[in-house]
């Protein structure tokens, strides 16, 4: 090839490359803006006056979701119940059925899905809440009382996402087996006796230990991208006001699930 | 030489390619009420926010206290910073609040005062901002003169050191931009704070200002005295004090006092017809009913008795202005000082039954059933020559002032 080919090549591909880059390093800048916030926000908690705002916020985060992830926790236990047993039973193992519900939901599905729904729930109101805030200069507002607007408005999120993870998500195990008895047990005809055996006989303290610090970690990433995005909607450079309230929600949620995705791989394959 | 307050040495915004402040150097003192006036868009608001940090200078430095505020550590910075209230444009009131929660937000954030003193804080604060109705509603059960009321109420709860205020009369109606600037200059007195404000409310605001600042396309047009800023009589300044300004005091119904000026020249213009020119100038005490009745009494009475004159001199030829927050020049051509001062006696009985009577209503709300206030209505009536500045008819016609109509405020208890 000539050098002059070689060139027009370059040419060609060197805007994709400053595209691939720009786009890297917006997205690193942005993993460590959010890293240096969620810091920030959680030195803040250990502060005066916290209690009565985590307790809040643990009520709208936690208490408040808590029908919505039982309520899809009992639907996927009862589909999961339907799906193995017609998988199961062409292995003749059928009476793995409560293992396999039991170990898909502590380990992976209850951390997962708890994170999705409460990432969709709670999640876009705190993006859309405190991004309303800070479009009606309210966060300002908070700056001007002497009031730090990340003590008030982000740390009680973070504890509250963090104390209400893990307990929604033993709601939704404990939910989810239940429906897979129902579907199971009751509607297909597996020994119950042997469904709650299988259950707590394969079920060890390191699969609970395992979802649990899924869900811990989980609960902190949701919190922080959503408090991020609501936070610094006023800085988006695709929409302004309204609109940029909107945008930042669905970028909060978008963007938690997608995390969550690729957090429970890399939490995964360390806890294996 | 007094030491500003707070110094602006060169300061520099810019926001991506416009420069909203250019090399800005202005100075802020101590116990003053400075306004500082502008067209839209010339960067006042965004000055006001580097006073309280919400924005940092490109370039340039901001002195607080004598004290580089690039240079003082976070304690510093924040000791500084606590005693500064800001009143946003918009309110910027805690919407998921009530007023009481709203008003007693930094005291329960930013004290260690119990509940109990809290709550008797913030609600001696509504109650002195004529909100206690509005006490247990949202700001979005409220109307923008009454939210406006509520950002003021939270702004001094605290009771600041200066008070940065950010455009609080708009959106209101004249009674209640009165009030509000009434309640600044009071609350100014009252707590000692230096007010940083923004208004377009001419002349009211420059009634109360202790020092205007006029920024012009990013930089200090002018800043002094609003009497330095007339005489000096740059066109920049008379253009942009006219287009502020109008023709009619919103208030009262009279003339502003550009326009005041302007007939009063066109009158001496044609002296020769005019035979004999009197002057009355009638006055109330707005601090002092302000202080007995609240803001909106007080208000009321300078109301009426600007209505009153308007409709007494006007039909004969007379013109009148506000040339101070309380007081009111008539100027009575074709009119010798015995017939205007039969004319201010006949208009004096006017108000006594009328006019005042009108804010009754108003007054006896606030004077308790043991207590009694009387609203005095001073007039000095004085000649006019043709030779004469309204500044000199003015002093002239005080030092002639008397009372001449009375209005006592009372419940039926005994007088004081």
């Amino acid at each position: 090839m000539t050098p002059f080919a070689q060139i027009g090549i370059l040419n060609t591909i060197a805007p994709l490359f400053s595209i691939i880059g720009s786009g890297t390093l917006r997205l690193l800048g942005n993993f460590g803006a959010m890293a240096i916030f969620f810091s920030l926000a959680f030195v803040n908690i250990f502060r005066r006056k916290q209690l009565h705002e985590i307790i809040n916020q643990i009520f709208y985060i936690g208490a408040r979701s808590s029908l919505i992830v039982m309520l899809v926790g009992l639907f996927t236990g009862m589909v999961l119940g339907l799906q193995l047993f017609y998988t199961l039973v062409k292995f003749g193992s059928v009476g793995a059925l409560g293992s396999a519900i039991s170990l898909s939901l502590v380990r992976e599905m209850g951390p997962v899905l708890t994170a999705i729904m409460i990432a969709a729930r709670a999640g876009s109101g705190i993006a859309a809440e405190i991004g309303m805030l800070r479009i009606s200069e309210q966060v300002d507002a908070l700056y001007t009382m002497g009031v730090d607007p990340v003590r008030y408005l982000i740390s009680p999120r973070i504890v509250a996402a963090i104390i209400s993870f893990p307990l929604l998500t033993a709601f939704f195990d404990l939910i989810g087996i239940f429906g897979g008895y129902l579907t199971g047990v009751l509607l297909l005809g597996t020994n119950a006796g042997t469904y709650f055996y299988r259950v707590q006989s394969s079920l060890n303290m390191v699969d609970i230990r395992g979802g649990f610090v899924k869900s811990l970690i989980f609960g902190a990433i949701v919190s922080c991208i959503c408090c991020f995005q609501g936070y610094f909607c006023h800085m988006r450079t695709d929409s302004y006001g309204a609109r940029a309230v909107g945008l930042a929600t669905v970028s909060a949620v978008v963007l938690s699930c997608v995390i969550i995705l690729v957090a429970d791989y890399v939490i995964t394959s360390f806890l294996m | 030489m007094e030491t500003p307050l707070i110094e602006f040495k060169n300061v520099t915004k810019r926001f991506g390619e416009k420069t909203v402040l250019d090399k800005v150097n202005l100075n802020i003192y101590e116990n003053r009420i400075t306004t500082i006036i502008g067209k839209s868009g010339t960067g006042k608001s965004v000055l006001l926010k580097h006073i309280i940090g919400l924005l940092k200078p490109d370039e340039g430095t901001i002195i607080f206290q004598g004290k580089p505020v690039n240079k003082m550590n976070k304690g510093e910075w924040k000791a500084c910073r606590s005693q500064i209230a800001y009143l946003f444009q918009n309110n910027a009131l805690l919407d998921s609040m009530t007023v009481l929660d709203n008003v007693a937000f930094p005291l329960r954030q930013t004290t260690n005062f119990n509940r109990k003193e809290i709550e008797k804080r913030a609600l001696k604060r509504i109650e002195e901002l004529e909100l206690t109705e509005a006490t247990h509603k949202f700001p979005s059960e409220l109307s923008g003169g009454m939210q406006k009321r509520v950002a003021l109420a939270r702004a001094l709860v605290m009771d600041p050191k200066i008070v940065l205020f950010d455009e609080p009369t708009t959106g209101q109606d004249p009674i209640r931009k009165n009030m509000i600037l009434s309640m600044i200059t009071h609350y100014r007195r009252k707590l000692g704070f230096t007010a940083v404000m923004i208004s377009h409310d001419i002349p009211d605001v420059f009634f109360i200002s202790d020092r205007i600042i006029i920024l012009w396309e990013g930089a200090v047009g002018f800043e002094g005295t609003y009497e330095e800023a007339v005489k000096l009589k740059l066109p920049m300044i008379d253009e942009f004090f006219r287009s502020l300004e109008g023709f009619q005091d919103e208030l009262t119904g009279l003339l502003s006092r550009e326009a005041f000026k302007v007939h009063y020249a066109a009158m001496l213009g044609g002296t020769a017809t005019v035979a004999a020119v009197s002057a009355a100038l009638f006055s109330v005490r707005l601090n002092l009913m302000h202080e007995a009745l609240g803001p909106q009494a007080a208000i009321e009475v300078l109301r009426a008795l600007g209505e009153y004159t308007n409709r007494r001199f006007n039909p004969i030829g007379g013109f009148s202005a506000r040339h101070s927050r309380d007081e009111i020049l008539t100027i009575l051509p074709h009119t010798s000082i015995d017939e205007a001062r039969q004319l201010v006696a006949d208009f004096a009985q006017e108000l006594k039954h009328e006019a005042i009577d009108r804010i009754q209503s108003i007054t006896m709300a606030k004077v308790g059933a043991d207590t009694s206030f009387d609203i005095y209505i001073r007039a000095g009536v004085t000649g006019v020559s043709s030779t004469d500045a309204v500044d000199q008819i003015i002093e002239k016609a005080r030092a002639k002032q008397e009372i001449v109509a009375t209005h006592r405020c009372n419940s039926g208890g005994k007088e004081q």
